[in-house]
């Protein structure tokens, strides 16, 4: 036994002489040679949600803090996951005035689900939207509606979307408005509205009315009647499918309740990010 | 002279493949290998951190734990002054060389202790090599490294297209497919020593 201690404390004094000698020139290296970063950008970043998500238009949360620093006419509103809050943070570190977010949150304009449409023919292939979409343009009956094959679930950062009864579904409580699935949707059904609206058109089927209703029963069939009835000319019906203008829109709900195919729909989305 | 480093670069390359042959660094070659950018990424880091480091251990050895009796700490004392080293490294690269570090940067950390980079450090020692040798395999190893990385980034996007059977799916047909690729190499064995005959 006690001619194997000088042996291992050689052994040990060794490491810990190459240990400390290793620290020592990393010390010493990371004083001499640090990169001066603007403290402001690490500040930037602490404030934003770090959901990565894109929305903002950067690479991500860490591109958005240094294109706000390094450039100084970024908006310093533009993540719309973290809303006013994050907005006003940023401005204050920035320095400039803040201002609001329009919030957003993604719909699904289609309501084509089982019981509204048919299926074309049997697709076996991939299970995603983008592959059945190559296939004929996809298995359903109505080719501008939902697939139901979930790309948009996929995407969705916050498992906000979910696949019911063959069309995509969005939680407007869990969707933070980064728009991945819109841009993911093969159909283009996704997209983002802003989230004090009321009326929204549920439907994004192009075709000719009698088509139209042929391949879905609750597809907009361009009648016209909302487009009459609208007080302030903010529904307009282009290519069979009416389009509202939400810088018009006054929130009356009448396009909805003339609407014969259900296709306008009510849907209150109001302020719903700013419920505490 | 010239003809003995160019077989060590040329069998370290295909015959002795660390990944594909000795199955050392297996973690970042299933992880990394997803996409072609980043594996050739992650192939040309593991090359420059294999280099450095050999060149840093292989005096390590001769001059202090061989003169002193103390071969029996090679292991943790090559693992301590590579995980020093890369960072070391990183940080030398992120001040003056900030464009590689940008395209090195995020995998560097990943491989402070790979095994490959230690199994290339001990083989080296445990092969005889001189320096330049050395150096010249550490090279080799590298390259073999980016060549399997490289080769089985194309395998995997053909993967990705497949229709492969649910079980199959994920890992599983990765490492069958990363078998088949290794078998192909056994392909190169005694090739090299006949090339330069």
């Amino acid at each position: 036994m006690n001619e194997l201690l000088p042996a291992i404390g050689i052994a040990a004094g060794f490491v810990t002489v190459i240990g400390l000698l290793c620290a020592i020139i990393l010390v010493v290296a990371d004083k001499f040679m640090a990169v001066k970063e603007d403290e402001r950008v690490k500040k930037v970043r602490e404030c934003l949600p770090g959901a990565n998500c894109g929305a903002c238009g950067f690479t991500g949360c860490d591109g958005y803090a240094k294109a706000l620093i390094e450039n100084p006419g970024t908006k310093t509103n533009l993540c719309i996951p973290g809303a006013d809050a994050v907005a006003k943070q940023v401005a204050a570190i920035m320095g400039v005035d803040a201002e609001d977010v329009v919030e957003q949150v993604a719909y699904v304009h289609c309501q084509g689900d089982c019981q509204h449409t048919k299926k074309k023919h049997d697709y076996k292939g991939i299970q995603t939207c983008t592959a059945a979409k190559l296939f004929y343009g996809g298995d359903g009956s109505c080719t501008y509606g939902c697939m139901g094959y979930g790309d948009c679930a996929a995407v969705c950062p916050k498992d906000a979307i979910c696949i019911e009864n063959g069309i995509a579904h969005v939680d407007p409580r869990e969707c933070i408005g980064c728009g991945l699935c819109a841009k993911t949707c093969p159909n283009h059904v996704i997209a983002l509205i802003p989230d004090k609206i009321k009326t929204v058109v549920a439907c994004s089927n192009q075709q000719k009315g009698a088509v139209a209703r042929k391949n879905c029963t609750s597809a907009c069939i361009g009648c016209m009647k909302c487009e009459k009835n609208c007080p302030v000319e903010a529904v307009k019906v282009v290519n069979f499918l009416a389009q509202i203008d939400y810088n018009k829109c006054v929130q009356c709900g009448k396009c909805a309740e003339v609407c014969p195919a259900g296709a306008i729909k009510i849907a209150d989305f109001t302020g719903i990010h700013n419920l505490d | 002279m010239l003809k003995s480093l160019l077989i060590i670069l040329m069998s370290s390359v295909l015959v002795n493949n660390y990944v594909l042959t000795k199955f050392l660094g297996i973690c970042p070659f299933l992880g990394v290998s997803k996409k072609l950018d980043q594996a050739a990424g992650m192939g040309a880091a593991v090359t420059f951190v294999m280099v450095v480091s050999t060149a840093v251990t292989w005096p390590i050895q001769t001059y202090v734990l061989d003169k002193y009796n103390l071969g029996y700490l090679q292991t943790i004392v090559f693992i301590l002054v590579i995980a020093a080293l890369v960072q070391f490294v990183e940080i030398v690269l992120k001040r003056y060389v900030p464009a590689l570090h940008k395209s090195l940067g995020v995998y560097l950390p990943l491989i402070t202790t790979n095994c490959a980079v230690l199994g290339v450090a001990i083989n080296n020692i445990k092969d005889g090599y001189g320096f330049a040798e050395s150096l010249v395999s550490a090279l080799g190893c590298g390259l073999g490294f980016l060549l399997a990385m490289v080769l089985f980034a194309g395998v995997r996007s053909r993967l990705d297209s497949k229709n492969t059977p649910k079980c199959f799916q994920g890992l599983p047909i990765t490492l069958v497919a990363a078998s088949i690729v290794a078998m192909s190499f056994m392909g190169f064995g005694g090739v090299v020593d006949k090339l330069f005959a």
